[in-house]
């Protein structure tokens, strides 16, 4: 275990996140022999997409299948890097000029980086239902956590409703684990497919179409597949039954679990606090940020690699974090010897290929982005839906007033949950764009960190006895 | 064609939309011009304390009048802005420091203030008892208390409207000059007119005082605040420090705001700020030593306000000293929020009038005419 006081006090490369981009760029900056430091929150390396890949109880590769093991290869390759790999490290801070804040056993410390790489992934997109904070309610993602990192399955009746192609992932792993899956409600519009098909032809080419097409024929041959337009959970202290519209006709369903999952979006909220600009990407409805070839952002030095450049998956975000490390490289020691950054592009290239087709095709439907009524909007605070939309009604311009007004985003996931819904209901009930609506003002820290561990900063004495007014 | 008002005033922070109020109650008709919205930046993010207690004697009658109205704030604005009086604590921590405290109450006496009591280790310890052992006593004014910032600067606003004011969020100041007997102000939403203004731009305010040629030495800073996680009631009083750098309270909703002045990096022009960490670890280090309840309480957020100091740590208050019909209410130095209502009151009698009831003296903008 790597202790908080063991850290130099500055590093060439910080990495902040432990899934494909920052192993990845981690592993190659080090290699080059830039001084590297990898923090991960959880107690694995691994990201999301590769939980648990050095310590999961499941075995059997059928069950996660060969994409999931392919984390392995990656996770090798960091830990023989010489880069130093710290789990359990929050980092909380990050600066303009480039001070880490980090936390580690419940010791904090500040870190000056020369240069850093934020790989802080993505977020499951808010799916803000009737009944959606009832026990037995949850994510497919939390799911999935609980399946990689412990072997955990979900029991009793269980539905999964949405739409992507982590849903359809999921299902096929939940199935393979011996989960049996009473139906799956699938939220895809109809009307996306006609969007998506100008896309088909780049999907057709991509490593997508196959993988997809398996993995749909296989969920499909074991659980009911249910489109549906409207769908509510319901319960008196835990779920009990969902009602759901299907093709015009309404119905009501006993379940004890439900797994909702309607695509990812990047985790904006580090790199938002640190000042680098984002932007409204309006086809995958969600904040990304401004960002150079090399995945350089707009504030010197900091980078963002990963599906928290935009989502694109596992394999583009190693490819992302390998370009970012190049570019690292290449600043600060510029002789070293580094892979040919043409042929890291060309392979980025072909696995970012076909992402047009799905993003359009699973785009989620307003009636399950825009909750209305009494439907809990900011989880942490219990704001509900017609609380913002009175709000807006009344003058309120911005999530950021909207704080001020309703405590909305305020709580302990600092809007991580409510962010978009907060942003796209706002700029409904304007008639604006969320372009224009704009985000959450992100604050530091970016995850909330104790009085003690602040307090255990190292501070001069001269600035603890300082008798200043 | 430019818009004609009595009055503009120049920024939509506390201190601005209160004067807007206060002239419009007076039957003028004031246009109040705000870069941002009303409350962005110090005057909506600050600590709320509503303080008479350990003011600079200059400030003492502005301090007052304005308790005054904070006392039957929802009468003057319909809301009660969140007021809680619960009084706030200076705490001693040593017995050399609670004997200058002595000195100080003895002072304001001699003076005709009684707002400001000294308190021994069994009252402070019955105010507030979660305070550390080692804190033999403090000053307690009793009528002091805290309010919702941001929640006070909107109602306000919305009060300043509802009585003739006009608002115009989103436009920026871009000159000053006199045209006749009429000062008008160029803005981004176009030209006013009017006869007086009102400086009261906060960490901007310089700018639009060296537009007159009267450049004043202000400071933009940044003063930092910390805020936990919702904890079990356990302090009423707001709780501040002579020491060492701290104010500390709890609000209705059981979470604790932080602060105490130590101060992040402005950008001014760029509404941004960076936060100081190893500052606010001093804070987290003070609090952890004063307030042993609270070492597993959460960090949630932190966070900095711009506005302007000056280097005595005192507000511009007053008429210009090269231009008039122009009036400064800026550079309140981290402690404005609580003399918000009375200075707008003050400010709109001073403009109306030509004169005030509420002595000013020693707070004018000539203090800096040779710097």
């Amino acid at each position: 275990m790597t202790e908080a006081s063991n850290f130099a006090s500055s590093y060439d490369l910080v990495v902040i996140g432990g899934g494909p981009a920052g192993l990845a760029a981690a592993a190659l900056a080090s290699r080059a022999g830039a001084s590297t430091v990898l923090f991960d929150e959880n107690p694995d390396i691994g990201g999301q997409i590769y939980r648990g890949i050095t310590s999961t109880p499941i075995k059997s590769h059928a069950v996660l299948g060969e994409d999931y093991w392919a984390g392995a290869a990656l996770a090798a390759e960091a830990k023989a890097s010489g880069a130093l790999i710290v789990t359990g490290a929050t980092v909380w801070s990050l600066d303009p000029s480039r001070l880490v804040g980090v936390s580690v056993a419940g010791k904090a410390r500040m870190i000056q980086a020369q240069r850093v790489i934020i790989a802080t992934g993505s977020l499951e997109r808010p799916f803000p239902l009737p009944g959606w904070t009832l026990p037995g309610v949850m994510t497919a993602g939390a799911a999935q956590t609980a399946l990689k990192a412990h072997g955990l399955v979900p029991d009793g009746r269980v539905l999964l409703a949405g739409c992507g192609p982590l849903l359809w992932l999921l299902a096929a792993q939940l199935l393979r684990a011996g989960t049996k899956i009473e139906a799956i409600l699938d939220t895809t519009p109809r009307s996306n497919w006609l969007r998506a098909l100008p896309h088909l032809p780049d999907f057709l080419l991509s490593s997508y179409w196959s993988k997809g097409l398996a993995l749909l024929r296989e969920v499909k041959a074991k659980v009911p597949v249910i489109p549906i337009q409207r769908l509510s959970a319901h319960g008196e202290g835990k779920l009990q039954h969902v009602e759901y519209r299907s093709s015009g006709k309404d119905y009501r369903r006993r379940v004890d679990m439900l797994l909702l999952h309607q695509g990812v979006v990047p985790n904006v909220n580090l790199a938002s606090a640190a000042g680098v600009a984002h932007r409204w990407n309006e086809r995958q409805l969600c904040l990304e940020p401004v960002l150079d070839v090399d995945f350089g952002s707009s504030v010197p030095g900091i980078a963002v690699a990963g599906d928290g450049a935009g989502i694109a998956g596992g394999a583009a975000a190693a490819e992302r974090g390998r370009i970012a490390a190049i570019a690292a490289v290449h600043a600060l020691r510029p002789s070293a010897s580094v892979p040919d950054p043409q042929s890291v592009r060309q392979r980025l290239q072909r696995e970012e290929l076909g992402r047009g087709f799905l993003d359009t095709l699973y785009r989620p439907a307003d009636a399950f982005r825009l909750p209305e009524g009494e439907t809990i909007v900011c989880r942490c605070e219990e704001v509900t839906a017609k609380q913002i939309h009175d709000m807006t009604a009344m003058g309120c311009e911005g999530p950021n007033q909207m704080k001020a007004f309703l405590r909305c985003g305020m709580g302990p996931c600092q809007g991580r949950l409510c962010g978009l819904t907060v942003t796209e209901l706002i700029a409904a009930g304007r008639h604006a764009r969320p372009a224009d609506v704009g985000y959450y003002r992100l604050r530091p820290p970016v995850k909330p960190i104790t009085l003690a561990e602040l307090a255990s900063l190292p501070i001069s004495e001269a600035e603890r006895k300082a008798v200043e007014r | 064609m430019a818009r004609i008002a009595d009055v503009v005033v120049i920024g939509g922070g506390l201190h601005g939309c209160s004067t807007a109020l206060h002239l419009a109650l007076r039957g003028l008709k004031p246009i109040l011009v705000e870069k941002d919205y009303a409350g962005r930046h110090a005057s909506g993010v600050n600590a709320g304390g509503v303080r008479q207690l350990a003011r600079d004697i200059a400030e003492i009658p502005l301090s007052v009048s304005s308790m005054a109205i904070w006392e039957h704030v929802e009468e003057l604005v319909g809301d009660d802005c969140g007021f809680a009086s619960h009084g706030t604590v200076l705490v001693a921590e040593s017995e050399a420091e609670l004997a200058d405290f002595q000195a100080r109450v003895d002072d304001l006496r001699l003076r005709g203030f009684v707002h400001e009591e000294l308190i021994d280790r069994t009252e402070l310890r019955r105010l507030v008892p979660a305070v550390s052992d080692h804190c033999p006593g403090g000053v307690v004014s009793r009528r002091d208390g805290a309010a919702d910032p941001f929640r006070t600067t909107q109602a306000f606003r919305k009060r300043a409207i509802e009585k003739g004011a006009e608002v115009m969020e989103g436009v920026v100041v871009t000159g000053l000059s006199r045209v006749g007997g009429q000062w008008r102000v160029e803005t981004s939403g176009g030209p006013i007119e009017a006869p007086k203004v009102v400086n009261a731009a906060g960490a901007w305010a310089d700018r639009i005082a060296s537009m007159l040629g009267e450049p004043v030495p202000l400071e933009v800073i940044a003063p930092m605040l910390m805020v936990t996680s919702r904890l079990p009631a356990f302090i009423e009083p707001v709780v501040i420090l002579r020491g060492r750098k701290l104010s500390f309270k709890q609000v209705s909703n059981g979470t604790v705001v932080i602060g105490g002045g130590h101060r992040a990096q402005p950008f001014r022009d760029q509404n941004r700020t960076v936060l100081d960490w190893q500052k606010l670890a001093v804070s987290a280090a003070t609090v952890w030593e004063l307030f042993p309840v609270m070492r597993e309480a959460t960090i949630m957020r932190a966070w900095a306000g711009i506005e302007a100091r000056m280097p005595d740590d005192l507000p511009v208050i007053g008429p210009s000293s090269t231009s008039e019909g122009i009036y400064h209410q800026f550079g309140f130095s981290a402690h404005g929020f609580q003399l918000g209502p009375g200075t707008g009151a003050m400010m709109a009698e001073l403009v109306a009038t030509g004169a005030t009831n509420v002595p000013i003296d020693g707070l004018g903008i000539e203090r800096f005419a040779a710097s």
